[in-house]
């Protein structure tokens, strides 16, 4: 119990145990049915809706108190959001943290998917805004379920086909529509498409909550997930002609930072674990001091 | 520059240590107590109930002042506390024929049996700002009238209904939906309707409820009947085998009476829209009650055109916690993805100067 009478102790990861029971079952369902959006009693969660609500219930509902968890956001794990929900299991379900993606066992995440890739016991699970991918072609619920029943996608590719009459690319970044096990178009939350080929095939549980739309799905290990396409038009993902300043890593994701208010930029990896970790191993970017002390950077203020 | 992104322990903590700074101001000045908050902006603390969906003024009153002053952020905590309460039932429905009336107004009669009854409305102050307010002058107490306690009070609807001239009250022993526990799936029920529009944004439903005044889903409305008061919530308890009174919460209650319908078998009938809200809110209970009505229009075959008779539209969007926490969330980062938009741009402004720079040599322009 806690100090004041009038407030009660909360359960271990802040869910009651019926509502985490309630969750379980739309993720299981999930999982037999990949790419399925399956609806969930979302609860009033105390944080807003847009911050993770989703993930969160999801995450809430599988963490046992031998878990592991990492939380990034923009693929970091310093970011406000990611620090904020970290603190919160911390502090709920008082279980270990890590920013390390090898010592997870949850990892959640907004907006990105590790470089490091992901093992077979692993889970990950994506904080999701809008999960119907046919939401900004038909923004009526009733219309797209039918949609789905019947797997009418002709839309989505009519909409891909109309990017590249009128800009000559498909002019979708992120949130690129998937295909999961050639049956159902997902939604595979705003990660950018450079992260899209990393879910296909993925020995870790992928899981997908979202709150404020009350829907949650599933990809299990090794599940068939491919990028929408034509044949004259493959899939690409982006190319960075930069190497990360800081761990001179190529082929990653990139951050683009502003350095000063004459064009000055610099391209630093998104996936902050990813990039210390290569700096630990002796890696040294072009932005970094050449002496090989710790940037100041670094330091606060 | 690169620091200024990344967030960190140390910069949430300083900022909820000036949030807390904020909030409590001057330090000369002293703290607002709950009982100023729950009795003197009364009205504050009764929408934050109603939007909250959880009656219970001194928490409300303890949300307001965390929130300073920020009613939905106020019913957001309040939300988020009810969603860890336990439910163990669900109470009898409310019986407002025999609610303790404070104010009552009919505009469809003149004249109604238990009378009319202004009560505390600011309808007829005129609204001058009144110098007393900056002081602390003493108030007259209000005149009481005694009423006796059998004189009948019916609602000008069941007056209505007892003639055949609206639709009637449909009763049902049937578990009412919840939208907290249950996801939604369209078409909904009137009961999931209302539950939703009872929490929903007053300034949204308010709007709505005036386009459908404005032509937009015309329902041709009169106000049957405004009541405020308190009443009875009473739970059946198994174990005794009757019901018994555990409370009383104050509502307000709006019937609306609108346009007739009934063709061929059916006699012509007014039709009705319903608002109900905990604590004193006409404007909401108002709203609410066009927005009802509005939505209704399956039932009597009107088309449905007007945003206020979408059921999805509505339903989806009339939450204001989860309006203005998709809203603000966009101020959370988002450079990965803007980062890949920025990438294409570059890639598309490229390859179109490209294809200007071809075309203005063909013609042979002067540059630029």
């Amino acid at each position: 119990m806690t100090d004041t009478p009038a407030l009660p102790a909360y359960n271990f990861a802040y869910l009651d145990e019926q509502t985490k029971r309630m969750i379980r079952r739309a993720i299981l369902k999930a999982i037999a049915i990949p790419g399925y959006q399956v609806p969930f009693a979302s609860r009033e969660m105390p944080m807003p809706y847009g911050w993770g609500t989703g993930g969160v219930q999801v995450t809430a509902s599988i963490l046992g108190p031998d878990d592991v968890l990492k939380v990034i956001d923009q693929g970091a794990d310093d970011t406000t959001n990611a620090v904020s929900i970290r603190a919160f299991f911390a502090k709920v379900a008082n279980v270990a943290t890590t920013t390390k993606t090898t010592e997870a066992t949850i990892i959640q995440t907004r907006h990105r998917i590790p470089e490091t890739p992901l093992q077979a016991g692993q889970i990950i699970v994506y904080q999701v805004p809008i999960p119907e991918p046919l939401r900004f072609l038909e923004p009526r619920e009733t219309e797209t379920r039918v949609m789905h029943g019947l797997e009418e996608y002709g839309l989505v590719q009519v909409k891909l086909y109309e990017d590249i009459a009128q800009h000559g690319h498909i002019a979708t970044t992120y949130a690129y529509p998937v295909k999961v096990e050639n049956r159902y178009v997902m939604d595979p939350s705003p990660i950018p498409k450079f992260d899209n080929p990393k879910m296909n095939g993925s020995p870790a549980l992928q899981l997908f909550g979202a709150g404020r739309e009350k829907r949650i799905y599933a990809l299990p290990p090794f599940t068939d997930v491919v990028s929408l396409d034509f044949e004259d038009h493959p899939f690409t993902v982006q190319r960075f002609s930069q190497h990360c300043a800081l761990c001179d890593a190529s082929g990653v994701y990139l951050d683009e930072v502003v350095t000063d208010d004459r064009g000055g930029r610099m391209f630093v990896c998104s996936d902050t674990d990813h990039c210390e970790t290569r700096r630990t191993e002796g890696h040294h970017g072009s932005g970094l001091p050449q002496d090989g002390k710790t940037a100041s950077w670094e330091a606060a203020e | 520059m690169y620091v200024a992104v990344k967030g960190g322990e140390a910069a949430i903590d300083n900022a909820h240590r000036l949030l807390a700074d904020r909030r409590r101001g001057d330090r000369n000045v002293p703290a607002l107590t709950l009982e100023q908050i729950a009795g003197q902006l009364s009205l504050a603390v009764d929408r934050v109930m109603a939007e909250g969906s959880l009656y219970d003024p001194e928490l409300a009153a303890m949300a307001v002042r965390q929130a300073r002053g920020d009613l939905i952020e106020a019913i957001f905590l309040l939300r988020a506390y009810r969603t860890t309460l336990p439910r163990f039932g669900n109470a009898l429905p409310l019986n407002t024929s025999v609610m303790r009336i404070e104010r009552r107004v009919s505009a469809t009669f003149k004249d109604i049996p238990g009378g009319q009854l202004l009560g505390p409305t600011f309808d007829y102050t005129h609204r001058l700002i009144d110098p007393a307010m900056a002081g602390d002058e003493a108030v007259d107490d209000s005149l009481r009238r005694p009423r006796d306690l059998d004189e009948p009070c019916p609602r000008v609807t069941d007056l209505l209904d007892a003639q055949g001239l609206i639709e009637a009250d449909v009763a049902s022993d049937a578990e009412p939906a919840d939208l907290t526990r249950e996801a939604t799936e369209y078409p909904v029920g009137r009961d999931l309707r209302l539950q939703a529009l009872a929490r929903g944004d007053e300034g949204f439903l308010l709007a709505l409820g005036y386009s459908t005044q404005r032509g937009y889903g015309r329902t041709h409305p009169f106000v049957g009947e405004i009541r405020i008061g308190l009443v009875d919530v009473e739970l059946d308890v198994p174990e005794l085998g009757f019901a018994v009174t555990i409370g009383s919460v104050r509502i307000t209650e709006c019937q609306m009476v609108s346009q007739f319908t009934g063709t061929g078998a059916t006699l012509p009938r007014f039709t009705r829209g319903y608002g109900l809200v905990f604590g004193q809110s006409e404007r909401k209970a108002m709203a609410m009650s066009l927005v009802d009505r509005a939505l209704r229009a399956d039932e009597f075959d009107e088309q449905r055109l007007a945003p206020a008779q979408d059921e999805e539209f509505v339903l989806e969007h009339c939450d204001n916690v989860q309006a203005t926490g998709f809203v603000e969330h966009l101020k959370l980062p988002h450079y990965v993805d803007f980062q890949a938009e920025l990438d294409l741009l570059r890639t598309l402004r490229t390859e179109a100067s490209a294809k200007q720079d071809k075309g203005d040599d063909a013609l042979s322009e002067a540059a630029e």
